[in-house]
């Protein structure tokens, strides 16, 4: 098995390990760091199928950005008295019913299709992705870019809006 | 190149488990935490998808917007998860249940 093979299956074991970890643990602030190992793992693989920029942008904004607001959501969300915040479980026969089933359809769909490319003229024309990304972002995509710019700032201030706490104006 | 369905594998496992984590999870935290993943779950099909047509860039186009949307969606999630918290004192959804009474 050559290197980037087993980095490959590697990642892919790394995910979805700490995602199905996720559904047992119950303190949140674990929970929070699997999810982290998850998408990180999950950047991984990016890299290996040809998306460095996207790999690069999922660990800026998860592991910068989405960790530390999850993690001052616990920390502003728990009482004060040093005791981890423990999750409970609910409607835990539903759940497993609907997301088991959703994953056995998949399964079978999937095992139903294939998806025959030449691996060799994909490893040709991707080789170098990241020069291509960044002259759509410019060219084809520079307005759903300036959009996302403003949407950014939309939320951005919508939050800080909505969670400075305001007395008098109860919701 | 690894085969495409091993990508599509994982992503439906992901999804799946996202799914269940929305729906058994009583802390408003982890449903953001499973919607997060399941974001996730289809930025990986997309950039599987974009390996099999070669000499576009479009699958990747979509994953960083989807990225983006998904940071916006975090971050005004739990701007209202901690106020809620602040008017309610629970971070419970069931809880949370002031019209059905």
């Amino acid at each position: 098995m050559s290197i980037p093979s087993f980095m490959f299956y590697f990642f892919e074991a790394v995910a979805a390990l700490s995602a199905i970890a996720l559904i047992f643990i119950r303190n949140v602030f674990y929970g929070a760091l699997l999810l982290i190992i998850c998408l990180l793992a999950l950047a991984g693989i990016y890299v290996l199928a040809f998306a460095e920029f996207i790999a690069v942008t999922q660990i800026l904004v998860y592991a910068g950005g989405i960790l530390v607001v999850i993690i001052f959501g616990i920390m502003l969300t728990t009482k004060i008295s040093g005791k981890p915040l423990v999750v409970e479980h609910a409607y835990v026969f539903s759940g497993a019913l609907t997301g088991i089933s959703f994953f056995i359809l998949f399964i079978y769909f999937l095992s139903k299709e294939s998806f025959l490319v030449n691996p060799s003229a994909v490893v040709q024309a991707n080789f170098n992705s990241i020069n291509p990304v960044g002259i759509a972002l410019m060219s084809d995509f520079v307005l759903p870019f300036e959009v996302a710019g403003v949407l950014l700032l939309v939320a951005l201030v919508g939050a800080a809006v909505i969670a400075s706490s305001t007395k008098s104006k109860k919701i | 190149m690894f085969p495409v369905e091993h990508f599509l594998y994982l992503a439906a496992l992901l999804f799946s488990v996202g799914l269940i984590v929305v729906i058994i999870k009583r802390n408003m935290i982890m449903v953001l935490l499973g919607i997060e993943l399941m974001l996730n779950a289809s930025n990986l099909n997309l950039v599987a998808f974009n390996q099999l047509h070669t000499g576009s860039n479009s699958g990747h186009m979509f994953a960083l917007f989807v990225i983006i949307v998904a940071v916006c969606e975090a971050a005004v999630g739990l701007a209202i998860v901690i106020q809620v918290y602040q008017y309610y004192q629970t971070s419970v959804p069931d809880e949370v249940s002031e019209l059905n009474d």
